[in-house]
């Protein structure tokens, strides 16, 4: 009983939601807001179609490669500067700089160096996402209970292993906050390198098809990139619960009475 | 209610640390202070981006160096235009932040009061949470053409849901024996709201603000960028095409230095408003 109401209380809205929009624009002539039905049409067709190949493949490729290299780059240095005092004092003004510098006007100066290939594409995605992780990192790695620390020091845990077993496990909650919101950082980058200069890739699609005055595929390409938007974060959250398992498993104990 | 997972949380809570106080105070005298630390690690920055192009190791075609951007920052900071860019900017933040500040407070609170709407709502706001607001630029263009709303319709979707998350986990993080004392103690339904759920919701709001801050100035630099509305956005882009590379750089410094400011003033105005909370109070030696 209480899992069907569950059932219902999840699906409810969405489909009143899904239904009003598709009865509303149902015989709508409105130019900018064509019917759902032939949105959803064009969306088999199109983007589950030849589309899916020529552009959401070469996007989700870019977008792997510049979120992967700055995950590796940005948690491995993050550790190196978390952990001596001196060099966090040192850079964290100059990070943090960086963090704040808005994403998306990386593209123009990347333009110059690199061109529009995909390779520019890659370094302003990875360039973006590093600094969230990277001072995410930083922050967790200061905040490791001095305790732990000094045990294994005790212990002689020394050099990668403690970096490995200590320190690395300890930051990971502070670590995959990082990520996530260098995830989203990738996701808009990703969109906004190919409206500069592209031929291909899921930004390039949809402003193709809105300055072509295709409306109705470019409703459908909003939706595509709605979808995987809501896909990477539910991947996302599925790594992050199985790895962080123990975490959530202790501040659910730390809550309990 | 498990279907709020440590979703949009930039500060992860620490568990609680026994240990934490006793390193700090070990050696204290013989540090360097930290704000000289950090000032040395910048002007080391500067000093690198005045060498890197200078000994030819980055093409200073590409990569001017520092006292070049600062020449073009001064002669950016003696016009006009540049003052009017910053303002159109900061307007637009301004505005969509706080429409999306106050829906999200406002529908946070309504649905977050209500077990039923809790429940019937959050499939939906974690579907259109992750939407990224970029992908309503096509809409923004066709609709609305580099006008403001333009901006806000970027700004006012991607701040709102920053604000909207963080005041319904700070609902949900209400002490349930708190509520009921609140209750048996004859608190009707307003005093209630006004006692016990805003002072735990109020931390929450704070950082779902400045998590929402950051993101609306990205929005309105972005819109800006890639849509041509009015600001340092689009300085930036006229400044790229016509090949004013020094100038690029420091529109590009000068967006950071927007993006520090609206971060250290978010902190500060949270530090004072949360003064008596105890997340705030870490520090004080008990």
């Amino acid at each position: 009983m209480t899992v069907l109401r569950r059932i219902g209380t999840t699906l409810a809205l969405p489909a009143v939601l899904f239904a009003a929009w598709w009865v509303l624009s149902a015989d709508s002539t409105d130019y900018f807001f064509p019917p759902l039905s032939g949105i959803v049409e064009t969306l088999g067709d199109e983007w589950f179609g030849p589309r899916l190949t020529a552009d959401v493949l070469p996007s989700l490729l870019r977008l792997t490669a510049g979120f992967a290299l700055a995950a590796v780059v940005a948690v491995a240095l993050g550790m190196l500067i978390g952990l001596s005092r001196t060099v966090r004092g040192l850079l964290e003004p100059v990070l943090e700089f960086f963090r704040a510098i808005p994403p998306p006007v990386l593209v123009p100066v990347f333009i110059l160096f690199l061109g529009i290939g995909d390779g520019m594409k890659v370094a302003v995605i990875a360039f973006g996402c590093t600094w969230p992780i990277l001072l995410n990192t930083v922050e967790g790695v200061r905040a490791v209970d001095p305790v732990v620390v000094d045990t294994a020091r005790a212990y002689r845990i020394d050099g990668m292993a403690r970096l490995r077993h200590v320190v690395l496990p300890a930051a990971s909650p502070q670590v995959f906050a990082g990520l996530r919101q260098g995830l989203s950082v990738a996701i808009i980058l990703m969109v906004i390198s190919e409206l500069f200069a592209a031929s291909n890739g899921l930004g390039f699609a949809i402003v193709q098809a809105q300055r072509t005055f295709a409306i109705t595929e470019m409703w459908a390409g909003m939706l595509v990139l709605g979808l995987l938007g809501l896909l990477l974060a539910l991947l996302f959250r599925v790594v992050e619960n199985r790895v962080l398992a123990w975490y959530h498993g202790l501040r659910r104990a730390h809550r309990a009475p | 209610m498990s279907g709020a997972p440590a979703a949009a949380r930039d500060d992860v809570p620490a568990l609680p640390a026994a240990g934490r106080p006793t390193s700090a105070p070990r050696g204290r005298r013989r540090r360097v202070p930290q704000a000289a630390l950090g000032l040395s690690g910048l002007a080391g920055l500067v000093l690198l981006v005045e060498l890197l192009p200078r000994t030819g190791l980055v093409p200073s075609r590409y990569f001017p160096p520092a006292s070049e951007i600062a020449v073009a920052l001064a002669e950016l900071a003696g016009r006009g235009a540049f003052w009017t860019a910053v303002g159109d900017t900061l307007r637009g933040w301004a505005i969509g932040l706080s429409v999306a500040a106050v829906a999200g407070v406002v529908l946070g609170l309504l649905i977050g009061s209500s077990r039923l709407a809790r429940e019937l709502t959050d499939s939906t706001i974690e579907f259109l949470r992750p939407i990224p607001s970029v992908a309503l630029i096509p809409l923004a263009i066709l609709v609305f053409g580099s006008d403001i709303e333009s901006k806000l319709l970027l700004v006012v979707y991607a701040a709102f849901w920053q604000v909207l998350v963080q005041v319904l986990h700070g609902v949900a993080d209400v002490d349930p024996i708190a509520q009921d004392t609140a209750r048996s103690y004859g608190l009707g339904a307003w005093a209630r709201a006004r006692h016990v759920t805003w002072p735990t919701t109020l931390p929450y709001v704070m950082t779902g603000l400045r998590l929402g801050a950051a993101v609306a100035l990205i929005l309105a630099v972005t819109a800006e960028l890639v849509i041509g509305v009015p600001g340092l956005g689009e300085l930036l882009n006229t400044a790229q095409s016509s090949g004013a590379v020094a100038q690029t750089y420091a529109l590009v410094v000068v967006t950071g230095i927007l993006g520090v400011l609206v971060n250290v003033v978010f902190r500060a105005v949270e530090r004072r408003v949360l003064a008596w909370h105890p997340s705030q109070r870490a520090e004080v030696p008990v």
